[in-house]
């Protein structure tokens, strides 16, 4: 069954008519080419489809295209318009947090939302006694992350390149 | 997958109605369970009824000092609540707890409740489940069943509910509210899941097309002090292997009010009565959690796989209870 949907995806409005049962990850590639958000599992796993949606890190491949029309997605690659790099993409590059770079895109829209979250008070499962975290630890990191997987093993780095974010961020 | 209707929800009735009259229709919340077994030929429904833009994502406070959750409150809201972290920690803790934060932030207070068990041949429609098909046997009894029930299980199925916010709840006394074609109706939170019995395919007592629309929390001074403890193979993103909710409330050396359910061992959150009785009144010791765990565990049986659980569940249950008693929470 068709339907036709409406998304503001990276900044442009986007109309579609597709097949209810396409997901949202899918409507980015393949129907609108944005390849940014990639396929891992496919089945929620992973966190490489992590996209911002209405600024909320989501994954992507289990949630239904029809389900999202009217809602704001932002990829990776929205978030460096005219290739200039969003500081957490350079801290990435410079801290070496990737390999073959596939979890890459999700691992910085998670990173950003997640940094998001943590600014507005949201505790982790790690965050003790619940209260809103003062800073970022490692380990709270990891934590938050820990929905990112990275087939290359590149943990060490990419926690290193959030926390390179996150002192950039204190002092603009 | 089976082609389906797609339609979005506008007042809570009419969903009803709509999903009522269908019997291959489904309501629709943040999809990450539903879409999951629809990719997996697990659920074929032919129409999907969205409830994400119902009027129900608030979290309001009930004049007798509870709480009421909209059953469209997202786990990662719910989780964040300021009145959830103080009044009832073993809450937000169970939730972030459970999938990743990007999962969270999609995932549905109702959704969380009814998703459905992970056991790995449930989820593979190549082999017998009496769950996915009835009366075709169960792949677990003599399979790999490590992950499986050692209390309330049946010849016919031996999965474990996978929710952690369920045990949270069971622990509690929450209730869920429901609203079928006939009206409104409360099911406590421990009779909402059932044990599998005769009738695997049954997860919990709503009836097709019956809405959940809110989670209630009583006012419940024991949860202030209360705890989530998750045992898992890795430290984190990864469902229990056992799992403890406990409030305890020790004055003068002595258990005052205690509340405790286990996850990760049984078809349904596993509400500790036996345990809880074993503890009320008594004095605060190693010894009495140790009784208290064994009455408990008494009637558990074991798998090929499985009889870990056992241990792992006593040490679970007096540790969190040490912990409390200590003052941490
Ligand atoms: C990789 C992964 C890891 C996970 N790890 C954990 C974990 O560690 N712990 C844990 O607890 N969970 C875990 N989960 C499960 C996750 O919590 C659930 O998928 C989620 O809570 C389901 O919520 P939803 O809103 O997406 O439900 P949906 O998938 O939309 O729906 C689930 C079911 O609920 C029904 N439904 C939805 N809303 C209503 C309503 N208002 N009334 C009646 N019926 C309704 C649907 O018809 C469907 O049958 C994990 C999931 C994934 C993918
Ligand atoms: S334990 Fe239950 S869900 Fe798993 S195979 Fe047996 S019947 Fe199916
Ligand atoms: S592709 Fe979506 S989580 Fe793996
Ligand atoms: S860099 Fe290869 S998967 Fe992460």
């Amino acid at each position: 069954m068709k339907a036709s949907i409406t998304l503001r995806v990276d900044g442009e409005q986007r109309s579609l008519t597709l097949d209810t049962r396409t997901t949202l990850l899918d409507a980015l590639r393949e129907h609108l080419g944005v390849t940014a958000a990639k396929k891992g599992c496919d089945h929620g796993q992973c966190g490489a489809c992590t996209v911002l949606l209405d600024g909320r890190r989501v994954t992507t491949c289990l949630s239904l295209a029809v389900a999202c029309d009217g809602t704001s997605v932002t990829t990776a690659e929205g978030l460096a318009p005219g290739g200039t790099l969003h500081p957490l993409q350079q801290a990435f590059l410079e801290q070496d947090a990737l390999q073959c770079g596939y979890c890459t895109p999700g691992q910085i829209c998670s990173a950003l939302g997640m940094l998001d979250e943590a600014q507005a008070g949201h505790p982790s499962f790690v965050t003790e006694g619940l209260a809103a975290p003062a800073e970022l630890s490692d380990e709270e990191i990891r934590e938050r992350m820990s929905g990112n997987l990275c087939r290359c093993g590149a943990y060490v780095n990419i926690v290193a390149a959030i926390r390179q974010a996150i002192a950039e961020r204190a002092t603009p | 997958m089976t082609p389906f209707a797609y339609e979005r929800a506008t007042d809570a009735s009419s969903a009803v109605a709509r999903v009522a009259a269908h019997p291959n229709a489904v309501f629709l919340g943040g999809g990450t369970n539903l879409v999951d077994h629809m990719k997996l030929g697990i659920a074929h429904p032919q129409l999907l009824v969205d409830v994400t833009r119902l009027p129900f994502s608030k979290i309001e406070s009930l004049p007798d000092g509870g709480i009421r959750v909209g059953a469209g409150v997202r786990n990662s809201d719910l989780a964040a609540d300021r009145t959830v972290r103080e009044r009832y920690p073993v809450l937000s803790q169970a939730l972030l707890g459970g999938a990743s934060g990007q999962l969270r932030n999609l995932a549905t207070t109702a959704g969380n409740l009814l998703q459905r068990t992970r056991c790995a041949y449930f989820q593979d429609v190549t082999v017998p489940c009496n769950k996915r098909t009835p009366g075709s046997g169960c792949s677990a009894i003599d399979g790999h069943n490590r992950d499986h029930a050692i209390l309330g299980a049946s010849d016919q199925c031996v999965a474990v509910h996978p929710s952690d916010m369920a045990v949270a709840l069971a622990a509690l006394d929450a209730t869920v509210v429901v609203l079928g074609r006939q009206g409104e109706r409360r099911i406590s939170a421990v009779d909402f899941h059932r044990l599998p019995g005769d009738a695997a395919q049954r997860d919990s007592m709503l009836e097709h097309g019956e809405l959940i629309v809110a989670v209630e929390l009583p006012a419940l001074p024991v949860a202030a002090h209360s705890v989530y403890y998750k045992v898992r193979d890795r430290a984190s993103y990864a469902f229990a292997l056992v799992s403890v909710a406990a409030a305890l409330e020790v004055r003068s050396g002595r258990v005052h009010d205690v509340r405790i359910a286990f996850g990760g061992v049984a078809h349904k959150p596993w509400r500790a009565r036996r345990a809880e009785a074993a503890l009320r009144g008594a004095p605060a010791t190693e010894e009495v959690y140790g009784r208290a765990a064994d009455a408990e565990l008494a009637d558990a049986k074991v798998l090929k796989h499985n009889a870990f659980k056992i241990p792992l569940a006593r040490n679970t249950l007096r540790m969190v209870l040490r912990q409390l008693a200590q003052g941490g929470r």
